[in-house]
């Protein structure tokens, strides 16, 4: 089993909202009141049902409820659990499923209020990405400033699927928000269902909506490097969370190869695709969703032609693995180091300043 | 190498192009607004007639949303995958140092010139009245 080295950084993690209560101290009067009148129980979406073998992993399920839902259980389950130096906590929550965006920019604000009250205050090890309303661009630039200011918000979580690609130039006042403060993007599985979560339309189970995640993470990125994004934004550090990553190397090939042949369409696209990708994008270890055998999965590291594109990453609670083997024993002690130290370092920019702390 | 006479230069106009074969060479000879330069014509993607493709502009960009277009003309469209080439080099625009075809010297010579040699006119019957166009294989 590859050990875990002290300094590492866990890039995804899920601490659950318990209920829609537990926001209520953080909004105004006027939501708080919203939501009781209206009766909204819940915010949870399709991506993770609560029974799902994947949602909870056995070991970490509770009798009732959420998982991953207190400070409690995060520490001794994954902080301890794992013997991480820092965690980043992507919290998953119904913010996205709104069409109101006032309503989603409330939910929002109360999200990221309460995240930084009961978790980061309380917890030295834990990070966050500050959860946007990106149903207006104008209005998740508003969130991520109210937040700018806390370094320990070190990313802007956004989800996979949306109303339109991610790389439309609707949402590039968020990607130039994010760059401005230092704040990676993270793009997480999932989707405000406002659209089917896979390229061929609504499907009929959770089986086919999780693998086809991959398939929706190949359209983000593609509309991000194609729109330009990278072009306009080279400092931007974009984060696949939950994507896999054994799709990368064969995509960026066709991606490559059409390029070559239709750049013209898009002029300002001056790299190769794939270089583009090393310079500005990078993909969480969890789910591994290749084979485990070591001679495989080291002939698809080298398809990367990169050892600076994987972040560590646990997906607690989300069941990818068990016991504490979150690394693959295939990977090299050298490569081991760069995925759950250094690369998540050089990534977050906000987190760079550790270097200084631990030394 | 030596010089080989492919044509009289008023069979290729401005804008026009001409494959034609040099020591077993396929070259396509192209006329840039009075300037001639020559290709192999094996596009070196997975072998494409160069001398069928498209010509057309430079598009390049500053950032996104902008369309700069200039050379007119100049590059070279594969017709088979579309990639580009610089008509004036052989280059690939996406990757000019390791995506290329070979370009070969081409020049205009007087017919009396090529009368007295040393070019090689296998094929072309010459006067000494016209303008050739010669390539260096």
């Amino acid at each position: 089993m590859t050990r875990l080295l002290p300094g590492t950084i866990d890039c995804d993690i899920h601490p659950s909202v318990p209920d829609l209560g537990a926001l209520l101290p953080y909004m105004d009067d006027h939501w708080r009141d919203m939501v009781i009148t209206r009766g909204v129980e819940e915010l949870h979406s399709i991506a993770y049902p609560l029974n799902s073998p994947l949602t909870c992993r056995p070991d970490w399920r509770k009798p009732a409820g959420r998982p991953a839902a207190d400070l409690a259980t995060v520490r001794r389950e994954a902080l301890d659990g794992f013997g991480t130096s820092i965690a980043i906590a992507n919290c998953l929550y119904g913010i996205q499923l709104f069409f109101s965006e006032d309503m989603a920019a409330a939910f929002a604000r109360a999200l990221n209020a309460w995240m930084a009250a009961e978790w980061l205050d309380r917890e030295p090890r834990l990070r966050a990405a500050i959860v946007v309303p990106s149903q207006s661009a104008e209005l998740a630039v508003a969130e991520i400033e109210r937040w700018a200011h806390d370094k320990r918000f070190v990313s802007v979580l956004l989800l996979v699927g949306g109303s339109r690609p991610l790389g439309k130039r609707e949402n590039w006042p968020i990607y130039a928000a994010a760059e401005r403060h230092g704040l990676a993007v993270s793009i997480h599985a999932g989707s405000n269902y406002h659209n089917p979560p896979t390229p061929v339309g609504w499907s009929s189970t959770h089986t086919e909506d999780y693998v086809n995640q991959a398939q929706s993470f190949q359209s983000a990125l593609t509309s991000l490097i194609c729109e330009g994004v990278f072009n306009k934004f080279p400092d931007l550090k974009v984060v696949l969370l939950e994507s896999g990553f054994t799709w990368l190397p064969a995509h960026l090939w066709r991606l490559t190869k059409f390029w070559r042949g239709l750049r013209m369409e898009i002029p300002w696209v001056d790299r190769a695709p794939a270089d583009i990708v090393r310079s500005n994008v990078r993909l969480s270890l969890q789910p591994v969703d290749g084979p485990p055998d070591a001679a495989s999965l080291n002939r698809l590291f080298e398809h990367l032609q990169s050892d600076e594109l994987l972040l560590f990453s646990t997906d607690y609670p989300h069941w990818q693995f068990d016991g504490t083997e979150a690394m693959p024993d295939a990977i090299s002690p050298a490569l081991a180091r760069r995925i759950m130290v250094d690369n998540p370092r050089a990534t977050y920019a906000r987190l760079g300043a550790l270097q200084e702390e631990v030394a | 190498m030596s010089w080989h006479v492919v044509a009289p230069v008023s069979e290729i106009p401005p804008g026009g192009r001409k494959l034609v074969t040099v020591r077993g060479r396929p070259i396509a000879v192209f006329n840039l607004g009075g300037e001639f330069f020559g290709l192999l014509n094996r596009c070196p993607h997975q072998g494409g007639s160069l001398c069928e493709g498209v010509l057309t502009g430079l598009v390049e960009a500053v950032s996104p949303g902008d369309y700069i277009y200039t050379r007119p003309g100049e590059i070279l469209r594969c017709p088979w995958h579309g990639w580009e080439f610089d008509v004036r080099t052989g280059q690939s625009h996406t990757d000019p140092e390791k995506i290329r075809t070979r370009a070969y010297p081409v020049g205009v010579e007087a017919g009396q010139t090529v009368v007295e040699g040393p070019y090689v006119a296998e094929t072309i019957p010459v006067k000494v009245e016209e303008n050739y166009i010669v390539v260096d294989v």
